[in-house]
């Protein structure tokens, strides 16, 4: 529900107006964690983000007295809300060196504050039967062995990977062209195309090879395999173009508001120390995707039955 | 005299048909003359780089840039003022106020028929438990309309008083309504920040041409004669604006808020991807954890949404003048006194849920099980039958045969200004370095649009002859039409795969409604006497249908071609979510990834630029010969 | 309260550029082929005539003849290209916009072919409408309103609306609402002409009737010879924007100017409408006559009876003066020629 603000804006209006222009960033933002208590959360769409949100979450609501905004935005949205003043803090973030140098080293708005415990892997991934059915299919090398298997109506005769969830920056085409493999990237162009597609093709028992990435809530219901890829050496995919080995792991971490860390509240801390691991969030995510709960339901769930691991995250002395 | 025009005319026929043989004739040779290997788009053309650098300018001057000091940023505080107002007037009546409000402004506008429609439906969003979240979309859509309306008819009034003002909107109107909103939606958010504000802009953007479209032409169709009368007995401009053209012209303004309403509905979606509160965020976090039945229930309370106010809105239009008058008063003020009496009732929500989760998930579930060899089959006869080719022979037409056929062919069809913008047009898409993806997705409209026609025309027939299915037929086009396309993604992915047939089948869905109605009301136009006549004359019903109905409603058809060339274009950036790739997938991807801005931008003008194209080419048919 | 009207050398071109044709020797072009040169089509052409005080002129044409534009012209619905008008010894095309519009406000009115009603206007607004424009309070224009109802016979339909009424009672109220302003000039372009014959027929003589009790100017724009023939004192024939004769009806049938009103008045029965002034002659030396004589002014027809019954020739005179006489020898042609005839 939305807040009911006409007085104060107003009053807002009036007040700009006497003063003179108005910048992007006056009037608007709810004030920052620390004055009244109110805390903005990005809110990236997966759902092992909004596990990692609903826990933190409940527990700056419940143990530590804020009101918690949520704002569900697409990743480079919620960058931009760090200089508009209307996001706190990202919780999940994947890599995005390009927002990194843009917002934390020239416009120097943002902040990193650490990682959340868990690894973002991104690769290939074939459906667990067609493992079973050819076991050499998890290496690359064999892949244009099958390439007649994952021709479809979108792959101009070749095997087609699916790939392109466009919030990610991808080496798929050069991996293909620089391994020298039969293949084309066919590009779903989003997260809901490609899971809808794996899981067809678990259910169907129909050939796929698609990008993916872990940790995510359809590992809790299906079983993917990896392609084996040449391993990542640090340095390998400098050059978009030339790369030719696997995508290295991602050390997901949190990003925070200058403002937000400059006022070191509590809030500001409990979000610094949440760390936590692939299977925390999995469990959250399962009881948010497959058993029908609510954000504040799951988080309170997992809260309730993993003290240990929350505990260390409240700062000492609230 | 008689004699030589007999012969002249067809004379002129057998020439233009040589023409055309000849034109074809030419265009395949050149084709096999000059026909590449089409070199795929460079990521890295120079529009992309302006476009990326105008965002950085905005970017860097937001706040230091007068134009964005004085002019942007209080547009945004002013839209504020206004979301917050109208919700808090939305909110303040309550739910048992606020259904009783909804059934009263039905009562009032359109009868109490349509009150009836308004109170159930409103119900319903609290049965399905939605309630705050059809509200806010509610509030939001309420708020763009409003706008729409205070900016629109004043400017739709002006194009129709101002001739060179009505060219001038053209043009800039025709960007408004076919650029995607994915393009401009993340820079739109650093001007007018993330939520309701630049949300409700997003919408505006989206919805105001059809309010000054239709404005125009309602202000335009007044009739001259009564113009003529008043003037006659000394009325003063305005006088005549407000007495005489806005009053007579009141019944299609009606329309244009209603055509508003239903494009500020389909917004709701999209615009919850900057966090705009609502049914979207329903539909986009269902859509996260691939659970259709979840996103069905928000799809649901949309489409009751828009029925009622659709009900609402053309029962006001079409009201006749002769049941207005103090009796209308009396029931305003009766209405008034009701919904404050139910407003100020202790009346709670607490309704029993009613969702549809659960068996739509077992439905989908069951049809993409069972139905899927079937599908795929479909899917590939079609992208190797009909797809393929015409995409390999558009990629591989070298961009400047393509701008010269569209020339000539243009000026044949529709005469050598349509043709000439036409063929600007395409040179356009050339020069913004995105003519592989452009084709492609060309290809793809192209079939989408044959498809839609091809199904349109045979469903709108049927309902034109029997008024049984085109009674059974309006509730499935209302769904179809205001139905989130979100919501039947996924299945059609799960069916069709992520694929550029399941880009057609979205843009299927949403375009032939309207191909449906425009077919069944030109049919139905088609002026009895003659239909009488031929009948007389003894034809059989096919006949009838074939050699009188069919081209007396030729207006008709093609106004419904048009139409469907502009929904299936605004499917494009669905499709790049569903595997479509292509321009739809540039805009997406330029959505999300800020170094791919430029290319997003890009590819939405290119999409502009295509419905320009395919406007401009059938407009022709429109004015060049016969009746409208 | 009469008025007069004047217009000398009016013209009016439609096209690009239109001023560069009057004056110039592209005046004198012939219609097609001056918009094969210029591509203007010049829809008034040196037009003059006056019209007295009280007078029903009828300016008639076929369609495309001019007329339309003609009437327009005088209150400058169009501007004309030039020429002058006076309207009451005021120069119409002098006047700036506020004195136009008051002229169109208080002076003149005028009654449309498709009526131009308001179909959001009840009948009685619609007839109000002209006064409230000039800011008259609303029970004085709906009492005025009303008045106008009852003078054209639509009482008791004050309040419904015009698209429930049938065309002749629109035209009626369109009637009303240029009576409601109690104009001294009254312009009527084909007001009749979308109406069923006998509804017509009904409405001239309303028109007629009208005349007679508030005794205003009227200019009545026709293309029906008969309706022309009926209502006008005098009548002025447009052709290509040219007038060809004005004229009374009498002078028109009896002495058309040229072959194109004589070709439009050849089917009028013309014992309907000449006077015994067209077919007498001198009186022979000696000649004696019926005692009764009649005045030079009696329509031929209603002298019939008289003169087949007399066994003497008839005298006609004007006032006391004998100025031919008539017998059966000279009325029979009359009955049955369509021969151009010329006065004694």
């Amino acid at each position: 529900m939305m807040r009911l603000r006409t007085v104060a804006s107003a009053a807002l209006i009036l007040t700009l107006a006497a003063c003179g222009g108005a910048t992007s960033d006056a009037g608007e933002s709810t004030p920052s964690a620390g004055a009244k208590g109110t805390v903005n959360l990005a809110v990236n769409p997966w759902v092992g983000y909004e596990s990692d949100a609903a826990v933190v979450t409940y527990l700056l609501e419940k143990k530590l007295g804020y009101t918690v905004e949520k704002k569900e935005l697409k990743e480079e949205i919620s960058w931009q809300g760090f200089e508009t003043g209307e996001v706190d803090a990202i919780l999940e973030n994947w890599g995005h060196a390009d927002l990194k140098k843009t917002y934390i080293e020239q416009k120097k708005v943002a902040v990193e504050a650490g990682s959340t415990g868990n690894t973002g892997i991104i690769g290939w991934y074939v459906p667990q039967w067609m493992v079973d059915q050819y076991p050499d299919i998890t290496d690359y090398k064999n892949l244009n062995k099958y390439a007649s298997l994952f021709k479809t109506s979108e792959s101009k005769g070749k095997g087609q990977l699916l790939g392109g969830d466009p919030s990610y920056v991808t080496n798929d085409v050069a991996l293909i062209n620089n391994l020298k493999l039969d293949y084309t990237v066919v590009f779903s162009g989003s997260e809901a195309a490609i899971i809808k597609a794996a899981q067809q093709a678990g259910a169907q028992k129909k050939p796929l090879l698609f990008y993916f990435y872990e940790p995510q809530w359809l590992f809790a219901q299906e079983k993917f395999v990896r392609i084996k890829l040449p391993p990542y050496t640090a340095g390998c995919d400098a050059d978009p173009k030339k790369v030719a080995c696997d995508y290295p792991d991602y050390d997901l971490d949190k990003i925070v508001s200058k403002k937000f860390a400059d006022a070191n509240s509590t809030a500001y801390q409990l979000i610094k120390n949440f760390k936590w691991t692939n299977d925390d969030q999995n469990l959250v995510s399962d009881y948010l995707t497959n058993q029908g709960m609510s954000a504040d339901q799951a988080a309170e769930k997992w809260v309730n039955e993993h003290e240990a691991t929350w505990k260390p995250w409240i700062p000492a002395g609230s | 005299m008689v004699a030589v025009a007999g012969e002249t005319a067809p004379r002129r026929v057998t020439r233009r048909r040589v023409l055309w043989v000849l034109l074809v004739v030419a265009a395949v040779g050149a084709y096999l003359g000059f026909r590449t290997a089409g070199a795929a788009d460079s990521d890295d053309a120079a529009a992309f780089r302006f476009f990326t650098g105008v965002r950085n300018w905005v970017d860097d001057n937001r706040d230091t840039s007068p134009l964005f000091l004085y002019g942007v940023n209080y547009l945004r505080l002013g839209v504020r003022l206004l979301v917050d107002a109208v919700q808090a007037g939305l909110y303040g009546l309550g739910f048992a106020g606020l259904v009783a409000a909804a059934g009263a402004v039905a009562l009032v506008l359109a009868g109490w028929r349509t009150a009836l429609v308004a109170v159930g439906g409103f119900l319903a969003f609290g049965f399905l438990g939605l309630w705050a979240e059809s509200v806010d979309t509610l509030v939001l859509t309420v708020s763009a309309v409003l706008l729409a309306v205070l900016t629109g008819v004043p400017i739709g009034v002006l194009a129709a008083r101002v001739n060179w003002v009505s060219a001038t909107l053209r043009p800039v109107l025709d960007v408004m309504q076919i650029m995607p909103t994915f393009a401009y939606l993340a820079p739109m958010t650093l001007l007018f920040l993330i939520g309701e504000p630049a949300a409700v802009i997003a919408t505006l953007i989206y919805a105001v041409p059809a309010t000054i479209r239709i404005t125009e032409l309602g202000l335009r169709e007044v009739s001259p004669t009564s113009v003529e009368a008043a003037t006659a007995l000394g009325s003063t401009g305005r006088q005549l604006l407000t007495k005489v053209r806005l009053p007579m012209a009141r019944p299609t303004i009606v329309l244009a808020v209603n055509q508003t309403i239903m494009m500020a509905l389909s917004m709701v979606v999209i615009t919850a991807l900057i966090d705009a509160p609502g049914l979207g965020q329903n539909i986009i976090r269902a859509l996260e954890r691939v659970n259709v039945g979840v996103a069905f229930d928000a799809g649901l309370a949309i489409v009751i949404m828009a029925v009622v106010l659709d009900r609402i809105t053309t029962g006001a239009a079409r009201r006749r003048p002769a049941t207005r008058g103090r009796s209308r008063w009396v029931v305003a003020g009766g209405a008034l006194v009701a919904v404050v009496v139910v407003a100020l009732l202790p009346i709670g929500q607490d309704l029993p849920r009613l969702s549809f989760a659960g068996p739509v998930n077992d439905l989908t579930g069951w049809i993409e099980l069972h139905w899927y060899d079937a599908t795929e089959w479909i899917k590939n006869v079609v992208s190797a039958g009909l797809l393929d080719p015409l995409e390999s022979v558009l990629t591989s037409t070298p961009w400047w045969l393509f701008v010269l056929l569209v020339a000539a062919f243009g000026t044949l069809v529709s005469g050598v200004r349509s043709a000439a913008v036409a063929a600007l047009a395409a040179a356009g898409i050339a020069g913004l370095g995105l003519w592989q993806h452009a084709m492609q997705t060309l290809a793809t409209v192209l079939v989408t649009i044959v498809l839609t026609m091809a199904v349109g025309i045979v469903l709108g027939v049927w309902s034109a002859r029997h008024d049984w299915f085109a009674a059974g037929l309006r509730p499935v086009l209302d769904a179809a039409q205001t139905m989130p396309s979100f919501v039947y993604l996924l299945p059609a992915v799960a069916l069709f795969g992520a694929s550029r047939f399941t880009a057609i089948m979205a843009g299927f869905v949403y375009a032939f409604p309207p191909v449906v109605r425009l077919v069944d009301r030109g049919l139905r136009d088609v002026p009895a006497t003659v239909v009488e006549a031929a009948v007389s004359a003894g034809s059989t019903p096919r006949q009838l249908l074939w050699k009188v109905q069919l081209p007396m409603a030729r207006g008709g058809l093609l106004l419904a071609a048009n139409q469907g060339i502009v929904l299936v274009l605004a499917m494009v950036v669905l499709g790049g979510l569903v595997g479509a790739g292509a321009l739809g997938y540039d805009v997406v991807a330029g959505f999300s990834q800020r170094e791919d801005f430029g290319q997003g931008l890009a590819a939405g003008f290119a999409i502009v630029l295509l419905g320009i194209l395919l406007d401009r080419l059938t407009q022709g048919f429109h004015h060049a010969k016969g009746p409208r | 309260m009469t008025s007069t009207i004047t217009v000398e050398h009016l013209w009016k071109v439609f096209g690009p550029k239109p001023e560069r044709v009057v004056g110039t020797e592209l005046a004198s072009l012939p219609r097609a082929e001056l918009r094969e040169r210029t591509g203007c089509l010049a829809a008034v052409r040196d037009v003059s005539f006056a019209v007295e005080a009280g007078e029903v002129f009828v300016v008639m044409g076929l369609s495309g003849s001019g007329k339309s534009t003609l009437v327009r012209c005088l209150t400058r619905l169009i501007e004309p290209t030039s020429g002058e008008i006076s309207i009451d010894g005021e120069a119409v095309r002098a006047m700036n916009a506020r004195r136009l519009r008051d002229l169109r406000r208080h002076r003149v009115a005028m009654v449309f072919q498709h009526f131009g009603l308001l179909p959001h206007r009840s009948v009685l607004d619609n007839v109000g409408y002209g006064l409230e424009i000039q800011g008259i309070g609303r029970a004085e224009r709906h009492r005025r309103a009303g008045e106008m109802l009852t003078l054209v016979g639509l009482d008791g339909h004050e309040n419904q609306y015009p698209e429930q009424l049938s065309g002749g009672m629109q035209q009626r109220v369109g009637l009303a609402r240029a009576l409601a302003i109690d104009p001294a000039l009254l312009l009527f372009d084909e007001p009749f002409s979308a109406l069923d014959p006998l509804i017509r027929r009904d409405m001239q003589t309303e028109v007629r009737r009208l005349h007679a009790e508030v005794g205003k100017t009227l200019v009545f724009i026709t293309h029906d010879l008969a309706e022309a023939l009926t209502l006008g004192d005098r009548i002025a024939v447009l052709r290509d924007g040219e007038l060809v004769q004005v004229g009374t009806p009498e002078d028109l049938v009896g002495a058309p100017a040229d072959d194109y009103v004589a070709d439009f008045v050849r089917d009028v029965p013309r014992s309907d409408v000449l006077t015994l002034r067209w077919i007498m002659r001198d009186p022979l030396a000696g000649e004696t006559c019926e005692d009764q004589p009649l005045p030079a002014t009696t329509v031929i027809r209603d002298a019939v009876p008289r003169i087949l019954r007399a066994k003497l020739p008839v005298q006609v005179v004007e006032g006391d003066r004998v100025v031919g006489v008539v017998d059966a020898d000279r009325l029979l042609p009359a009955l049955i020629s369509h021969h151009r005839q010329v006065p004694a």
